[in-house]
């Protein structure tokens, strides 16, 4: 196991955001988080890239509590893309991406030759080293969401965080995305609002529900009609991709799915 | 680097034809190659500057109601440095050049750098291009300090460093008043700063404006009105020591920082996912900044401008990342002082103008130019 939640417990106001969550991530697998609006998938994230502190429970990066160590120390190992997705400076392509080596780096020490060969190296893997020298505020959203995958691959991690990293993206980039982090060989865990995407790219899904993980598994154990209408307050139909056999879900517009459940939470309508 | 203008690009039909011999800092920043062209623009600005700077603080000394020969200026500061000996018919013109006017350009140079550095230190901080060093709240802290001096005459004791003194007690009073309502559950967030300062600075101005009404003598609102529009007027050898190396200080703790500055801009949640506690560097710069501002405040009143506009200027010339603009701005900053503290003492001689009227007067169009000329896009598109 390369990163593990154990007993993981976010309380706020008196409130239980995230409760007791166990997930484990194996080296080179992809989990996706998913849940309905305010489900907890983001709080649980947040711990895992350190912007949060647990009121209980701990983050195990290879058995290391990762609250133990410094936060540039565990930076190292963990990169994330948070939903954080504006900034006021205008920094370059170029300059963005390098940032990715603030963990590494030792004050303003300016990058070494190795340093600047790998950024220049993940910028061509991400497909933006044509980008270099734009303003990062220039980028479209597709463009923008590579440019932060470059930087985490800089930042040469063990773990990649990614919190909806396709939200604002239109399918191609999504699915480009997706497939890029199947194939990259990270171990990664990503919050993911769409299902059928999660089912296509992840090797394993966890389902929360007010905090707590509901069901946990391959994809096609997980998603199923019941859970979904569980979680989510809806009624799909699942299918399987005729190649992949990845379960897939559809839904019935015409036939109010939503009035027909009168337990739906009032989270879960608009995802 | 030059080559990169052969790349010309045929974007950017409104970008003016440059006239100067800066040509390729003009150049669209996206057209360029990134880093080369980008280092041999900081280093050409960091000499630009450098050398700017030595010819305008022996013009500063030069030029004023007597006119000191350049000659004479670098024969004077010789002598004074070197304890060489000067002719009898000399000693005005070495009084003037030593005791009057180097204090006070150099004072002129330490205050423009500082207030600059202290402007993207805090532009940083509060994430937010239109901070300055006083939207904390530090400069109308020091002019109610101030004002106390000027309207009652407290600190009478202290003699000519009353109004000094007191500036910085008040700036200090700010800072902790600010620090204290800012702080939240969730540290010092800067959109609370931002608010607390400048809300608490309308309760300082209100106080100040309660004491220069209230004042028996007639004078009050003038010199407290002069005052906070900034002056050098009382520069000397024994001002400087103190904030020179504040300043100093301050501009390597923030050109150590340079990298996680940058990290602060990208925001706290991808700030901690980078290994930068958010919070513990903005206690740190506020802290830094708060004592460095009172300090300037405290000898050279409150010039508006120079801290919110330089640090723009040169992200324009030199691109966003802090190293170089930390390393580019104290130079800009203290060139552009200098020669603020110029015009204001010889364009109406011998009437003083104030400084934050000429640093808004030069100021404004230029940075409305550059921003024009380079789509500039710090705050968005």
């Amino acid at each position: 196991m390369v990163l593990s939640l154990r007993d993981l417990s976010v309380e706020a106001a008196g409130r239980a955001l995230v409760d007791r969550l166990n997930i484990d991530v194996e080296a080179g697998r992809i989990v996706g988080l998913v849940g309905p609006n305010g489900s907890g998938k983001s709080t649980a994230l947040r711990c895992v890239y350190r912007a949060l502190r647990p009121t209980s429970g701990a983050v195990l990066l290879d058995g290391t509590d990762q609250a133990s160590l410094k936060l540039r120390d565990s930076a190292r190992s963990i990169a994330a893309l948070t939903q954080e997705s504006r900034t006021e400076v205008d920094f370059t392509v170029e300059e963005l991406v390098a940032l990715g080596r603030a963990p590494h780096a030792r004050g303003n020490h300016p990058l070494t030759a190795r340093e600047r060969a790998l950024c220049r190296e993940s910028m061509e893997r991400l497909d933006v080293a044509h980008l270099a020298d734009r303003s990062v505020l220039t980028l479209s959203g597709g463009e923008r969401q590579r440019v932060l995958v470059a930087r985490a691959l800089v930042q040469e991690p063990r773990v990649l965080v990614l919190d909806e990293p396709t939200n604002h993206l239109d399918v191609r980039h999504q699915v480009e995305l997706l497939s890029f982090l199947r194939g990259s060989g990270l171990t990664v865990l990503t919050a993911l609002h769409d299902l059928n995407l999660a089912a296509a790219a992840c090797d394993r899904i966890a389902v929360l529900s007010a905090g707590s993980l509901v069901s946990t598994g391959d994809p096609a154990e997980v998603l199923t009609p019941e859970l979904v209408r569980k979680v989510f307050g809806i009624d799909v139909t699942v299918v399987h991709h005729p190649r992949t056999g990845a379960p897939h879900l559809i839904y019935d517009l015409t036939a109010a799915a939503l009035s027909a459940l009168p337990d739906a939470p009032p989270e879960g309508r608009h995802s | 680097m030059a080559e990169a203008v052969s790349e010309t690009p045929s974007a950017e039909p409104g970008t003016a034809e440059p006239s100067r011999d800066e040509v390729r800092h003009e150049e669209p920043r996206q057209e360029a190659d990134g880093r080369g062209a980008g280092r041999g623009r900081l280093l050409t600005a960091l000499v630009v500057l450098s050398v700017t700077l030595v010819v305008s603080v022996l013009a500063g000394i030069a030029l004023g109601p007597t006119v000191v020969p350049p000659a004479d200026v670098v024969h004077f500061l010789w002598a004074a440095l070197t304890g060489g000996g000067i002719g009898a018919d000399e000693v005005t013109g070495y009084s003037i050049v030593w005791h009057v006017r180097t204090p006070r350009v150099l004072l002129a140079a330490v205050v423009g750098a500082g207030l600059a550095v202290v402007g993207v230190a805090i532009q940083a901080l509060v994430r937010n291009a239109l901070a300055d060093p006083f939207v904390l709240g530090i400069s109308s802290g020091a002019s109610v300090g101030a004002t106390a001096v000027v309207v009652f005459g407290v600190f009478a004791s202290l003699g000519v460093y009353a109004l000094s003194a007191a500036a910085f007690l008040g700036a200090l009073g700010a800072t902790l008043l600010v620090y204290l309502a800012a702080r939240g559950p969730l540290g010092l967030t800067p959109l609370r700063l931002v608010l607390t300062g400048v809300a608490l600075a309308y309760g300082f101005q209100a106080l100040m404006s309660v004491l220069v009404f209230l004042s028996p003598n007639g004078q009050a609102a003038r010199t407290v009105l002069f005052w906070l529009l900034g002056s050098l007027g009382a520069a000397s050898w024994e001002s400087l020591p103190l904030v020179t190396a504040a300043v100093l200080v301050a501009i390597v703790v923030l050109l150590r920082q340079s990298r996680s500055l940058d990290v602060l801009a990208l925001g706290d949640e991808t700030a901690a996912s980078l290994g930068v506690d958010a919070d513990a560097l903005r206690r740190g710069l506020f802290l830094l900044t708060a004592a460095v501002t009172g300090l300037i405040v405290a000898v050279s009143g409150a010039i508006a401008f120079v801290g919110l506009v330089l640090p723009h200027v040169v992200r324009i010339l030199v691109g966003s990342t802090h190293r170089r603009v930390l390393a580019v701005t104290p130079l800009a900053g203290a060139c552009f002082m200098v020669w603020v503290d110029l015009v204001a003492r010889t364009a109406f001689a011998p009437e003083e103008l104030p400084l934050g009227v000429i640093t808004a007067l030069i100021g404004v169009p230029v940075f409305i130019t550059l921003m024009r000329r380079r789509g500039y896009l710090f705050g968005g598109r």
